[in-house]
């Protein structure tokens, strides 16, 4: 076998995580305004609501899909771990996101039976957030792998930690939505995003307190790595503290589409501080991004591939933004 | 009782994916359908064609949309359930696997949204180029499916170090040995299914007297393709199970029941597989034709199951009664189409009231003879999940425990009951609301969402005005059965 010419780990590292954020920036605000579904002021608001991601949705669940293949391929050790795990998790998330797929297909057709669907779309979204934050949370906590394999039980990703992550995504995903709302809607529907948008956002900010907390406090690796002397990651959650402080003001301000560029910002950074504090660890406590790798020619065999697809998808992506771009009007839209 | 994490999660894997595969082989030979009528269009302009293509891609539209919501499940079935299996196999099976998804992400990220939404938009000729490509892609991607799953057939290529399998050669371990035979008998039993539901749902609106000269066309177009296809089918059949019996002899020795190597086998056309005492009860059979259609000669050898120890063989009755349905509908097949020829004279085809009843009924047949099919393949497989190198029982995940995968089992169940229902009803209310329709035109705004189902536009719930319009249609068409 040809020695590797160069560390393909690297660049298979960036596009997973590159995936990864791109799913939960995309889903995540498509999600949280399937949270916030039931308390919106009224039917023509939720019509608003669907129409504003009704474009975009199964575009960014796609990112879903190919991570799961992308980690068989590239990380094998994460593939077989993660999803033995997190089994029960699983199923819920897959449950959630069909659900809530189908309904956003079918709601605009239904008429009596619509609001089975609405329900439908809430509770898909937010068990699949839940489900999501959870995973993060089992990730920060670690896995009981012996001999490559994953030997813990079915409840081991069920613990007040991770029911922590897993309410502070819950919490992350509405303030998403919430944003994204106020910049595609106007009148009385924008107001209510307002409004709502600094409540979501003091919760996201109490939860994530306590994961950084209490973080540290079970995981010394995370310890170390933050308090074991001065360190340029610092500048990561000060960042993340000015996005939720701009989040905060141009919210007063009554900006337009501002919020949503600050959570997102806030989301970047957070996460960024998460990978911080793991790596080069993928499958926690003991195996790193190079234990968990597949063989090298493997890698390079769809790396070519990928490399062709994904500008493509990436342009195709923002095309499909900026054509839905601009407000979504009551009573306009795609039923 | 112990539940068995084994047997469970073989039912919940063999469960979803039977499941989403009933979706793939449809759209398959829909999209290649689609395409045709859209060459049609373009080449002669004949609005009729138009049409018809616009009302396939509605269905086409709403069965893709379950192919993705299902395929979804299978994406992560391999890891939560068999993770031992994919840890072994993931540098072969790893980037094969992505490159599917890989591809169908490409197809729906270009050319689906321009087939379901672009029609007004794009020039005529491009709208035409995506309908091609979403046809070729869908081939593209079940090339890549198949390869993997022959693989774990016949492997090839590779080599296994620690436990891990890693890749020698790639053209070799793509191309193994059964994709090929794998690959057409697939690819036919698509355009077969397509094929045949397009010639039902055809023969149901001409029974109903509906838009009739439009579906007579439709019908006439697949009765010709299915004349050469299906024949075709039984050929690639054939050679199939001549490939099958150089690799997998225990699988073949399954489907003819044969329990000892013997020269001269009988076909056996009836029997009750009895594995605990490995023979058959109350055989009929023809005798030497077995070993006739297998070695070309009378007097040819059959492996029998008796080379392996019974621990070893996989269920035979499953496996012999499967292929039986699979080959028997194969024959139905052929039998439909030759009829549809004799029918030709006058048109006749589309106006026999019992044969257009018969096509109706045999809109089903593909999808059972493709069940069986899967059947055959996988559980003669047993008891091996890398073909006499990895099992079944050394696949699974070691954490996996009875319970777990009961309670994933019949949540799947449920799921799926629930959304494949409404599925199933939302089809028939676009099959139901038929060509003509009221709102039929493209949002011009360019503002539509580019999603699979939007382009349907039947309503969920049938409205009293429709279902008046339907009733008398339904009358009209008994009044003039009447009066013939
Ligand atoms: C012969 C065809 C065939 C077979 C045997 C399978 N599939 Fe499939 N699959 C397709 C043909 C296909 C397709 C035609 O390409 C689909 C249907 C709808 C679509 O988008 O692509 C698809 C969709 C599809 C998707 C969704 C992709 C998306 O988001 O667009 C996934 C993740 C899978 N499949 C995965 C699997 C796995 C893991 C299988 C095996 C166990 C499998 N499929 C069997
Ligand atoms: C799409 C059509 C397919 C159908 C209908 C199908 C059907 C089945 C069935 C019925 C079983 C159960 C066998 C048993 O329990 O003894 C099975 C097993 C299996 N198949 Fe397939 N299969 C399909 C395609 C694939 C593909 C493409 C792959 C892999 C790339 C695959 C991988 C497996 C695996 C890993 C098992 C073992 C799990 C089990 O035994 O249930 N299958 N399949
Ligand atoms: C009468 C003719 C037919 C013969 C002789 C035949 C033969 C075979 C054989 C031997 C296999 C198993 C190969 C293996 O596992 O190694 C198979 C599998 C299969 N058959 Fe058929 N078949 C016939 C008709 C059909 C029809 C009409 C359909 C569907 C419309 C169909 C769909 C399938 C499918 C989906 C599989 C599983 C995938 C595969 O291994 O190719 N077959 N067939």
């Amino acid at each position: 076998m040809a020695e590797p010419v160069f560390d393909l780990v690297y660049i298979w590292a960036g596009i997973i995580a590159f995936g990864i954020i791109m799913y939960v920036l995309m889903d995540g605000f498509d999600l949280g305004l399937g949270m916030l579904f039931p308390f919106a002021p009224d039917e023509e608001a939720r019509d608003v609501m669907m129409n504003s991601i009704a474009p975009v949705w199964d575009g960014n669940e796609t990112w879903l899909v190919l991570g799961g293949a992308g980690l068989l391929a590239a990380f094998p050790l994460v593939y077989a771990v993660f999803l033995p795990a997190l089994y029960i998790g699983v199923f819920l998330l897959v449950a959630g996101l069909i659900f809530r797929g189908v309904a956003f297909e079918f709601r605009f057709k239904a008429k009596t039976s619509r609001y089975l669907w609405n329900w439908s779309f809430t509770i898909g979204s937010t068990v699949a957030a839940f489900a999501q934050g959870a995973v993060v949370g089992a990730y920060i906590e670690g896995f009981t792998v012996e001999n490559m394999r994953y030997v813990g039980g079915a409840f081991d990703w069920l613990t007040p930690f991770t029911v922590l992550t897993g309410l502070g995504i819950v919490a992350g995903y509405a303030l998403l939505g919430a944003t994204w709302l106020i910049m595609k809607s106007e009148d009385y529907i924008q107001e209510w995003a307002y409004k709502i948008t600094p409540w979501l956002l003091l919760a996201v900010l109490v939860v994530f307190a306590a994961i950084s907390v209490w973080t540290p406090l079970i995981n010394p690796l995370v310890a170390e790595r933050w308090f074991g002397g001065v360190s340029f990651i610092w500048l990561l959650p000060v960042l993340a503290m000015l996005c939720a402080y701009r989040i905060f003001s141009s919210v007063k301000q009554k900006r337009n589409g501002t919020p949503f560029v600050a959570t997102m910002g806030m989301f970047i950074f957070t996460y960024l501080g998460l990978l911080a504090s793991k790596f080069p660890y993928v499958v926690p406590p003991d195996y790193t991004l190079w234990d968990a790798s597949s063989a090298n020619e493997s890698q390079l065999f769809l790396l070519i591939g990928l490399l062709f697809v994904i500008p493509f998808v990436l342009g195709y992506t923002a095309w499909t933004y900026w054509v839905f771009r601009g407000k979504v009007k009551v009573g306009e839209g795609y039923h | 009782m112990e539940l068995d994490p084994l047997l469970l999660s073989r039912i919940q894997f063999a469960f979803v994916v039977s499941f989403h595969a009933i979706f793939p082989v449809f759209t398959i030979g829909l999209a290649s359908f689609i395409a045709c009528l859209e060459g049609l269009h373009y080449k002669t302009g004949n609005k009729d064609w138009e049409r018809l293509s616009k009302f396939w891609i509605q269905v086409f539209a709403v069965v893709f949309g379950m192919g993705v919501v299902s395929g979804i499940v299978m994406a992560f079935q391999f890891g939560t359930n068999w993770s031992n299996f994919s840890y072994a196999a993931a540098n072969f099976l790893g980037p094969v696997l992505s490159y599917e998804v890989v591809t169908a992400f490409f197809l729906e990220a270009a050319f689906l949204g321009v087939l379901l939404f672009g029609r007004d938009k794009v020039p005529q000729g491009i709208h035409f180029f995506s309908a091609c490509m979403v046809a070729i892609g869908t081939f593209i991607s079940s090339f890549w499916i198949l390869s993997a799953n022959s693989w774990m057939h016949t492997p090839q290529g590779v080599e296994v170090r620690d436990g891990l399998y890693y890749v020698l050669s790639w053209s070799d371990a793509i191309f193994n040995p059964s994709l090929a035979p794998r690959f057409f008998h697939m690819g036919l039993a698509s355009f077969l299914t397509g094929g045949f539901v397009v010639a039902g749902v055809s023969a149901w609106y001409l029974l109903r007297k509906r838009d009739v000269e439009l579906h007579r066309k439709a019908l006439s177009m697949t009765l010709w393709l299915l004349l050469f296809i299906a024949p075709a089918q039984v050929l690639v059949g054939d050679i199939h199970g001549l490939n099958t019996l150089e690799h997998q002899p225990m699988k073949v020795a399954a489907m003819e029941g044969n329990w000892e190597t013997r020269e001269g086998a009988p076909l056996i056309l009836f029997a009750l597989p009895d594995q605990e005492n490995q023979t058959n009860r109350f055989e009929v059979g023809i005798p030497k034709l077995a070993s006739f259609i297998l070695t070309h000669d009378w007097d040819g050898e059959i492996p029998g199951l008796n080379e392996v120890a019974p621990d070893e063989q996989p269920p035979v009755a499953i496996v012999f009664w499967a292929f039986r349905i699979m080959v028997a509908i194969g024959m139905l097949m052929v039998l439909v189409v030759i009829i549809g020829l004799v029918l030709r004279r006058k048109q006749a085809y589309a106006n026999t009231k019992w044969y257009l009843n018969t096509l109706r009924l045999m809109a089903v047949t593909p999808f059972i003879a493709v069940l069986a099919g899967w059947f055959v393949t996988e559980i003669g497989r047993a008891p091996w999940l890398i073909y006499e190198q990895l099992s079944h029982a050394d696949g699974l995940t070691p954490s996996l425990t009875g319970g777990m995968a009961l309670f994933t089992l019949i949540g799947y169940i449920t799921v799926y009951a629930m959304i494949f229902s409404a599925g199933l009803y939302y089809l028939m209310r676009v099959l139901r609301t038929g060509v003509e329709q009221p709102n039929y035109g493209y949002d011009k705004s360019g503002k539509r969402p580019k999603r699979p189902l939007s382009i349907a536009d039947a309503d969920w719930e049938e409205d009293d005005a429709e279902r008046s319009k339907w009733n008398t249609t339904a009358q009209d068409k008994s009044d003039d059965q009447g009066a013939r």
